[in-house]
């Protein structure tokens, strides 16, 4: 199956601090395939969420860091990274949901409408639309249909989660990243999500930090691997599950560090 | 077995006196509260509580004496709504300010000037408004009487933002960094998360922060005698002179009423008064508190 590139990493070298000595990413590559889902693996601290934010340039929030290299949307060649980019404007178009589920305080529709109204948009039978249909996609629909008004705090740890990603949703971006979203729920949530992940690329592409090595066998098309900040290996998740090339690989799957 | 008994002695003794202390202050609110009450309750022997209530004339010391409370209620709503339009807005702006765009060297070099707005003595406040913004004032509105509601109230204003800005402050800091990234993540602006998610996750701490501010304003007595003139007037005019509950207060009690007279009683009704405002104000602000709490958990 040939599938198009839908984000493309070129050469990324990343610090926090501009007078560190060593950089956090270093010079990564990695393509991330349209309506597919690719799963960002290594041990803690080797950059899989430092990589994911670049997506979405949220390093910008905290002070002067420094990228080097390019992160291409495609098809329209649109550099993430690229210095006379306003980060609010990438993050219009490329999604988060967080490891620990943040809901808004405000009602179940308010924060799925959230993306919507800070981009001005007032038509009430559209956010009506939108908000039905995100909330479907993110299979919380039937759920919560008859209480859209209440708090979005009611809801358990997973449903929580799932607001999240129907929040993400609403506004339609071209990725949407997701940093361990399952970390924070119980397994039956998790699988929930998971399966939801599935159903979801067919509209979204998505990349996705994860912990859980058989989550990202189950639930990803590609898989990547990083090591202090490098990217040793990426392939089909088939692929690097079962025949990895690298020999790091293969000692972090088979659990021999990490 | 003697040192045992002698530590149990102790004990008790401290806890005897840790519970004096904590019962003093309840037992000298109960004292004042009850001082109030049976000091006023004469009074409304002698004026019936309909002239009390109703009555808009407020002229206790006459010769055709008049008890209108509403004049003072009126007066002391006049110049706290004042004093809110100033302290309330800009106090959150300020917050916002501090907690969302300040770097931390701004913070540790505005803090402490705020602070100072709130240390200044209100005689001061007072007389800066009669001398200084009442004079300004009346370049911009020639009709504006030389002892005014406007001033009095702009000034308790500004003097009451410390307060509102330093709670609502440590309110929005609380709110967790996770909420703001959601925000931001979605493409909105920090000023549209300062007030679409921050303010809103904070509001029970802001509520506070106003209930606060509205008690102050409605107790604050040194601005609005010097600079409202002591007049008391029935209505809502902010460029005439007027008289709150307070400053009435204070007034009389300069003056040597005889014991026991009507006169002299009006100074406990007046607290009274006073004393169910800030009451009421703090109840309502508890239930708002409340209320918002059960939504955000
Ligand atoms: N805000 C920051 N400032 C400076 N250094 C940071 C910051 N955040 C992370 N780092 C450093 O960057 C490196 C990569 O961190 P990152 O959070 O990306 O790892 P991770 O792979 O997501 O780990 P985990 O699996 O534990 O979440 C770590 O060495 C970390 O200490
Ligand atoms: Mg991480």
């Amino acid at each position: 199956m040939v599938k198009n590139i839908k984000a493309e990493v070129k050469n990324l070298t990343f610090s926090y601090d501009k007078a560190a000595p060593r950089p956090v990413l270093n010079s990564v590559s990695l393509p991330v395939f349209e309506n597919s889902v690719t799963a960002l693996i290594g041990p803690s601290g080797c950059g899989k969420s430092t990589l994911l934010r670049c997506f979405n340039r949220m390093h910008d929030l905290y002070g002067a860091v420094k990228y080097e290299g390019k992160i291409i949307l495609q098809p329209s060649g649109f550099d993430i990274l690229s210095n006379e980019v306003d980060p609010l404007e990438v993050r219009m178009k490329v999604g988060m949901v967080f490891q620990k589920p943040n809901p808004f305080p405000k009602s179940i529709y308010e924060n799925v409408a959230y993306g919507l109204r800070i981009r001005g948009i007032k038509k009430k039978s559209y956010i009506d639309d939108k908000v039905e249909d995100s909330l479907k996609k993110a299979g919380l629909w039937r759920e919560v249909n008859d209480r859209l008004k209440a708090s979005a705090s009611a809801l358990s740890g997973g449903q929580q989660q799932r607001l999240c990603i129907a929040r993400a949703l609403a506004t339609e971006p071209e990725l949407l990243l997701l940093d361990e979203p399952t970390s924070a729920l119980d397994p039956i949530s998790t699988a929930h999500i998971e399966e939801l992940v599935g159903e979801l690329k067919k509209a979204v592409t998505i990349l996705m930090v994860t912990h859980n090595l058989h989550q990202a066998g189950r639930a990803s098309d590609f898989t990547a691997f990083m090591y202090l900040g490098d990217l040793i290996e990426f392939g089909e998740s088939s692929q690097v599950f079962t025949n990895p090339k690298e020999e790091k690989t293969e000692n972090y799957i088979t659990g021999r560090f990490g | 077995m003697k040192y045992k008994l002698k530590r149990q002695l102790t004990e008790k003794l401290i806890e005897l006196l840790l519970f004096l202390a904590a019962a003093s202050s309840v037992l000298i609110t109960f004292f004042i509260v009850y001082t109030l009450v049976t000091e006023a309750f004469p009074f409304f022997k002698e004026v019936g509580l309909r002239d009390f209530l109703f009555e808009t004339e407020w002229t206790p010391l006459f010769e055709n004496a008049k008890y209108g409370i509403a004049a003072l209620v009126s007066g002391t709503l006049l110049t706290t709504t004042i004093a809110l339009c100033v302290a309330l807005p800009f106090g959150v702006i300020t917050a916002v300010f501090l907690s969302e765009y300040a770097s931390a060297r701004v913070r540790e070099f505005t803090k402490p000037l705020l602070e100072l707005l709130a240390a200044v003595p209100t005689v001061v406040y007072g007389y800066f408004a009669m001398l200084l913004v009442t004079p300004f004032l009346q370049k911009i509105f020639p009709d504006l009487s030389g002892f005014n509601a406007l001033s009095a109230g702009l000034v308790m204003g500004i003097m009451i933002v410390p307060y509102v800005s330093s709670l609502s402050e440590d309110a929005m800091r609380a709110v967790p960094l996770s909420l703001r990234e959601g925000s931001l993540a979605l493409g909105a602006s920090k000023f549209q998360t300062s007030f679409r998610v921050v303010i809103p996750s904070a509001f029970s701490g802001i509520a506070s922060a106003f209930v606060l501010a509205i008690s102050r304003a409605v107790g604050e007595t040194m601005v609005v005698a010097i600079a409202a003139g002591l007049e008391p007037k029935f209505g809502f005019n902010p460029f005439g002179p007027t008289e709150t509950l307070t400053a009435y207060i204070v007034q009389v009690s300069q003056g040597d009423l005889p014991q026991g007279s009507v006169g002299y009683r009006t100074i406990y009704v007046c607290g009274i008064v006073l004393l169910l405002f800030t009451l009421t104000f703090n109840i309502i602000g508890q239930t708002i508190r409340h209320r918002m709490e059960k939504k955000v958990k």
